[in-house]
């Protein structure tokens, strides 16, 4: 833990200090401590370095404890928002809202929430009207996410003035984020951090099955709805300002899992450093791989998490024919 | 002492189980048998408060279970399904979860906890398994460490729903040694088995089920010289004695 809190401020150090105009650790202090505001230095680090490296720490460790929720409640290891279709939910609503409330800014997490928890909540009675096996899961998340998609490109190819940038909200990127746009979506990724983390114990037992949970003395339908309505809050806050990343919270909860085993108790803490970690590394890689070009951290994501989805599609397909 | 008092019971408004009256006596052991599709698995599931009756009571020690809390259930009732979801989880973690209705909140197990936890460990033989994940385990394995998880719940009543289908014959045996010593300590056992010979031979109790009523609810011998299970079933049945004055229960067409 110590050495992913470690990590996480190196990573934080790295994200402010290079762009396309690297800044020394020096300006940097120099420039936080107050000094200094008349500077390009300062201006690049107030208005554009700090708020896309907080931006990065909140769509990290929001997607991946999203993620780890969801592959503990389905008991999937296939399972996160990008996957199973709840990150295409809450980009069509914010989509929406954008068009309908464009003046509103404060509307996209909520509409995201909305988006994000109707289509969890589609996807678990498909998979659970089909028997709630693994793979039907997330064949059910891959049909719903691609109908959410197809809505989503109607809506910005017919309405192109949106605020939105259609092609950093499709793939996911954070670049020209505000504090004001990441404010409300942060203090909810917050908030429902530590509701998850308060409440871990019971997702341990819940991720034993309705009938084991029940017996235990565990309100399954509670907690259930209480977990569906956290790993929403959590991934439509981030796609609200960050648009749709994937992979991120495929792959870090499984990385977790190798480092700290099972136990949601400390894997949420986990998850939450190192998913911030993870995504503060795609996005200096965003920023630096193609200077002075920058592509959107989405892509990076993809890059890398592409190759792990189909590791553990293989792994689960192994371990389905071995069972 | 636990008693289903009238039960109707089903899913989706299908009345499986009908109007079934029986209660289950502590440090015993009860088998239900029946064909496939009779209603045992719904009896105990109603029994254990995962699925409401369409009508009547169940009373554990004289109080409606329906009166009760969850987890105040769950300290005085334990039930384990038949099939389950294989979680990834490492086995000392999986039998602390039998505490779980004890734990206030933020549930943090307590030295008392620990203490039930390493015990029901040492009882099955599991304490070199402590670090393993149960995705490691064989089937057996897995069920040593899910009867250990209901040892360490710690409840006067215990269902198990098949605990011997798919186990080898050595495990199978082992699961019985563990249901006899929880009869030993006192509990109500009552699980549903296939096996009419181990029904036979190892319970206090036999009910008989056949189309969501009770057939008949006696002792083994009583029930087996009834031939009640010869009609239910279409087979027959007949005793073999093997020595000691022990006997074994052989089944043909």
């Amino acid at each position: 833990m110590v050495f992913l809190f470690i990590l996480l401020v190196i990573l934080i150090c790295t994200s402010i200090s290079v762009g396309s105009s690297n800044i020394g650790i020096p300006e940097i202090i120099k420039c936080l401590s107050g000094n200094g505001e008349l500077t390009a230095e300062f201006q690049i680090i107030n208005y554009v370095r700090i708020p896309r490296t907080v931006a990065a720490i909140i769509a990290g460790c929001g997607l991946t404890v999203a993620g780890l929720i969801l592959q503990s409640l389905l008991n999937n290891a296939l399972a996160s928002p990008g996957i199973i279709g709840v990150n295409t939910g809450a980009g069509l609503f914010t989509a929406l809202s954008t068009v309908f409330f464009s003046s509103n800014i404060n509307l996209m997490p909520i509409a995201a929430f909305l988006g994000a928890f109707s289509v969890t909540l589609l996807v678990y009675f498909i998979a659970r009207k089909a028997g709630l096996s693994r793979m039907t899961i997330v064949l059910a998340g891959t049909a719903v996410s691609s109908l959410m998609s197809a809505m989503t490109d109607t809506i910005l190819i017919l309405y192109p003035d949106t605020v939105i940038d259609r092609t950093s909200f499709l793939i996911g990127g954070l670049s020209g984020v505000t504090m004001d746009r990441i404010m409300v979506p942060g203090i909810i990724v917050f908030v429902s951090l530590i509701a998850a983390h308060t409440f871990s114990y019971d997702l341990n037992v819940l991720s034993l099955g309705d009938e084991t949970g029940k017996s235990l003395g565990l309100n399954v339908s509670t907690s259930r709805f209480l977990f569906i309505i956290l790993s929403s809050l959590l991934s439509g806050s981030v796609v609200s300002f960050a648009g749709l990343l994937g992979f991120i919270g495929l792959v870090v909860p499984h990385i977790s899992r190798i480092l700290v085993g099972y136990d949601n108790r400390l894997l949420i803490p986990v998850c939450a450093l190192l998913g911030s970690s993870f995504a503060l590394f795609c996005d200096i890689l965003a920023r630096t791989l193609f200077s002075p070009y920058e592509v959107p951290v989405g892509i990076i994501m993809s890059f890398l998490g592409s190759p792990f989805f189909i590791y553990l599609l293989l792994k689960q397909r192994r371990r389905l024919t071995d069972d | 002492m636990i008693r289903l008092d009238s039960v109707s019971s089903g899913y989706g408004g299908v009345k499986i189980l009908k109007n079934i009256s029986l209660s289950f006596e502590s440090g015993s052991i009860i088998s239900i048998i029946g064909k496939n599709g009779c209603g045992k698995t719904t009896l105990l599931k109603t029994a254990s408060k995962l699925i409401e009756p369409y009508s009547g009571d169940i009373l554990l020690n004289g109080k409606s279970i329906f009166n009760m809390s969850g987890k105040e259930t769950a300290r005085q009732i334990s039930y384990l399904p038949q099939s389950r979801d294989i979680p990834n989880i490492k086995v000392y973690d999986l039998v602390m979860h039998g505490r779980f209705p004890y734990l206030g909140f933020p549930r943090i197990p307590a030295k008392h906890d620990k203490i039930i936890v390493k015990e029901a460990l040492g009882r099955l033989g599991l304490i070199n398994y402590k670090d393993k994940n149960i995705m490691e385990l064989s089937g057996g394995e897995r069920q040593k460490v899910y009867m250990a998880m209901v040892l360490a719940q710690d409840t006067d009543v215990v269902f198990l729903d098949e605990p011997t289908t798919y186990l080898d014959i050595n495990h199978q045996l082992e699961i019985l040694e563990i249901v006899k010593y929880l009869k030993k300590i006192g509990k109500a056992i009552i699980m549903v088995i296939h096996d009419l010979n181990i029904a036979l031979t190892y319970s206090d109790k036999v009910c008989l089920m056949d189309k969501g009523e009770i057939v008949i609810y006696d002792s083994p011998q009583d029930v087996y010289e009834s031939r009640e299970i010869e009609r239910v079933f279409d087979v027959r049945c007949q005793e073999a004695y093997i020595g000691r004055g022990q006997k074994q229960y052989v089944f043909s067409i």
